[in-house]
């Protein structure tokens, strides 16, 4: 009680020394647009994205590096009016039936077929796109040669093939595959289902209301009770650490990770899509995009696509040096990927082939977060518990059908 | 009059802190709970009971409660013996008692977040070389993933250890305040009448830390309900929260706040009934215990 009596007193001082001071730090109150970032994890990405909004001449810009759960703070913030004027974000069916994005179809122009479609779709809500595609991410199996050669293992090219090598990769201190501390639920659940040629919404109807949906989880779930799987590593499965430490014969991980795995091992490993479970499914790798986007409660619309227009349309060398520079993501202009040097070597142009022939929406519009959590939730008692994969399955699709039936209609 | 003036200065501040930050939100999400808000908090469809009908009927609601009911029975018993033996201990001892009772008190000072991850990454990770499995790695046990693993359930070992750690100190403390409060008179008494050690504790003690038991017992009870930061911490990740050991609250988080399903009025819904939850175990609880 005592603390949280503190707590409330401190909150209460430091709002009234909040409403001293000016947040901007350039003077002129009001003036400026507020552009939101969430915290990227690579030196450097702060200072450019600065020096991008200070080279903007028509209006002030303030950037806001934001630490922490983005998603939570930015759709909190959006709900007032006191939020970003533009933000990066990925477009949700709930937030535009809400009102709370503004079209920017207008803002592309002639640039529009210089995009590729698959990331504009994913961007795209009833035909009106929300989002302009800042930097595309992938994820991907990333695989140790050396130990595949030692064990005289292939690389796995469907998903028996992937379970057998990780059972077959597993020694002593290393183990077959780390995929999240989860057990892999988190990140596979979506990559199983594209493997057996099913999806999370297909059409505006559940797209893994299928039997096949419970025999690719149950693979999951026959990797997670084979022992060959890495779990309760320091770094999750989005740090390389626990392959480049050699703890693992493979890893499920992103295109971002590259630059660090390249450093740490040389050209002693390689880049696989997740498999395929049959003839009927194909490998894949999710893929998604954050999109510069307009707050519809902004007061200054105009303006906001303007600066829009201006950093993601027209300054193209801006994008190539945010995509490029810092961290490592496939521009999404096709002119621009298509001339960097750095995505035409062996591991980035395997990961450029594969977004171009197998990339699904990690993250589509019309997947929120009451059919996630009920699709996840399913998934994790089919890999942890050893529950039935088809009630469970069905379950979730049930809630996703009702969502769906909310949402459309 | 200058009373008058002082009371408002000092209350004051205080009093509008509680009313804008603490009194408008409940009324509000009161108000929420009966609208249909999803990505707003200026709703304008009335609902009535629906979101109270949705969130009864609710699975993962439903199984929260009942993880948490469960997650209560245990913790606050073995939270209540622990302090109070703790509490018993280190009034008893004669030399360095201030030393004992700061170094079972000083946990309680540590952020859930910075103990979370301690538990988490260095005590309890799934890795060969974490500090547990390095003590089972002695006696030739293969490493346990603490925080994976759903059968056994170890990641109850690993939140019950983590809970202990940060609130015994505190409760310890409760209790010795209320031993110090017992006149010694009543133990010379108990003595002359012939009552052993543990007469004297089971008839002088026990009664006698009535209020403070009570008090211990409340706060416990209301702690365990409100359990977030150290679930969270250690079983949360990236791709949201496992579907077990889901607090009531962590689940109306992602309701409420999840990125892009912002459901405002199932949230608060759920919230009021988790009140009213705590808010009725506490009042059988007081009854019970005052008898």
């Amino acid at each position: 009680m005592i603390s949280r009596r503190r707590l409330l007193s401190l909150a209460g001082a430091s709002a009234l020394l909040a409403a001293c001071g000016s947040n901007t730090g350039r003077g002129d109150d009001g003036q400026a647009l507020k552009q939101w970032y969430h915290a990227y994890g690579e030196p450097g990405v702060q200072q450019a994205v600065e020096r991008y909004a200070k080279a903007y001449a028509k209006t002030p810009v303030d950037v806001q590096w934001n630490p922490g759960d983005y998603d939570s703070k930015l759709a909190t913030s959006l709900l007032s009016g006191g939020g970003p004027d533009v933000f990066e974000s990925t477009p949700q069916l709930s937030s535009v039936r809400a009102g709370q994005l503004v079209p920017l179809d207008d803002v592309f122009g002639d640039a529009k077929s210089d995009f590729s479609e698959s990331i504009l779709a994913t961007h795209t809500v009833d035909g009106k796109i929300y989002g302009v595609p800042q930097a595309v991410d992938m994820q991907m199996l990333f695989y140790r040669k050396s130990f595949f050669t030692q064990a005289g293992v292939q690389p796995p090219s469907t998903v028996d093939e992937l379970v057998d090598a990780a059972r077959r990769l597993t020694t002593g201190s290393v183990k077959g595959l780390f995929a999240g501390n989860d057990g892999g639920g988190g990140v596979l659940g979506g990559p199983a289902l594209w493997s057996a040629g099913l999806d999370y919404v297909r059409d505006r109807q559940v797209g893994f209301d299928d039997p096949l949906a419970a025999t690719a989880v149950g693979k999951l779930r026959e990797l997670y009770t084979s022992g060959s799987l890495l779990l309760g590593a320091v770094k999750d499965w989005a740090e390389p650490d626990a392959f480049v430490q050699g703890l693992v014969a493979m890893q499920w991980t992103g295109l971002w990770a590259v630059p660090a795995v390249v450093k740490a091992l040389g050209d002693d490993f390689g880049v696989l899509p997740f498999p395929a479970l049959s003839s009927s499914g194909k490998p894949s790798v999710p893929v998604g995009a954050f999109g510069a986007m307009v707050n519809a409660k902004s007061k200054r619309i105009d303006e906001a696509k303007d600066f829009v227009k201006w950093l993601w349309i027209e300054k193209t060398d801006y994008q190539e040096d945010f995509n490029l520079s810092y961290g490592f993501h496939i521009p999404p202009r096709k002119s621009i990927s298509e001339k960097a040097s750095k995505l035409t070597s062996r591991p980035a142009a395997d990961a450029v082939k594969f977004v171009r022939d197998n990339a699904k929406a990690s993250n589509p519009p019309d997947w929120t977060s009451v059919m996630r959590t009920a699709f996840n939730d399913a998934v994790s008692r089919v890999v942890r518990d050893g529950a039935p994969a088809d009630a469970e399955l069905k379950a979730a699709a049930g809630v996703a059908r009702d969502e769906l039936k909310r949402l459309y209609g | 009059m200058r009373n008058g003036r002082a009371f408002w200065l000092f209350v004051g501040p205080f009093a509008a802190g509680l009313l804008v930050f603490v009194y408008v939100p409940i009324g509000w999400s009161l108000l929420l709970s009966f609208f249909d808000a999803r990505n707003t908090v200026t709703p304008t469809e009335f609902v009535g009971l629906r979101n109270y009908a949705d969130m009864l009927t609710d699975g993962p609601f439903l199984s929260s409660l009942g993880t948490f009911s469960v997650f209560a029975a245990f913790i606050v018993p073995l939270t209540f013996v622990l302090a109070l033996a703790l509490a018993l201990l280190v009034s008893q001892i004669s030399f360095m008692q201030a030393f004992f009772r700061s170094v079972f008190f000083l946990p309680t000072a540590c952020s859930y977040v910075v103990a979370s991850l301690v538990w988490k990454l260095s005590i309890f990770n799934g890795l060969r070389s974490g500090l547990a499995n390095t003590v089972l790695g002695w006696f030739g046990a293969d490493p346990v993933a603490w925080t994976v693993s759903t059968s056994p359930p170890w990641y109850w070992l690993v939140l019950v250890t983590l809970r202990l750690w940060l609130q015994l100190g505190f409760y310890m403390i409760l209790f010795i305040a209320g031993l110090q409060r017992i006149p010694a008179v009543l133990y010379e008494a108990a003595a002359l009448d012939g009552a052993r050690s543990w007469q004297a504790f089971r008839f002088v003690t026990l009664p006698q830390l009535r209020t403070t038991s009570v008090a211990v017992l409340l706060l416990l009870l209301i702690g365990a309900y409100q359990a977030f930061d150290e679930f969270y911490n250690v079983l949360g990740t990236d791709r949201g929260y496992p579907p077990f050991a889901r607090p009531p609250l962590i689940y109306l988080y992602y309701t409420a706040l999840g990125s892009g399903g912002q459901d405002f009025g199932h949230g608060s819904a759920g919230a009021v009934i988790l009140t009213l939850l705590i808010v009725g175990v506490t009042l059988l609880q007081g009854r019970a215990v005052r008898r």
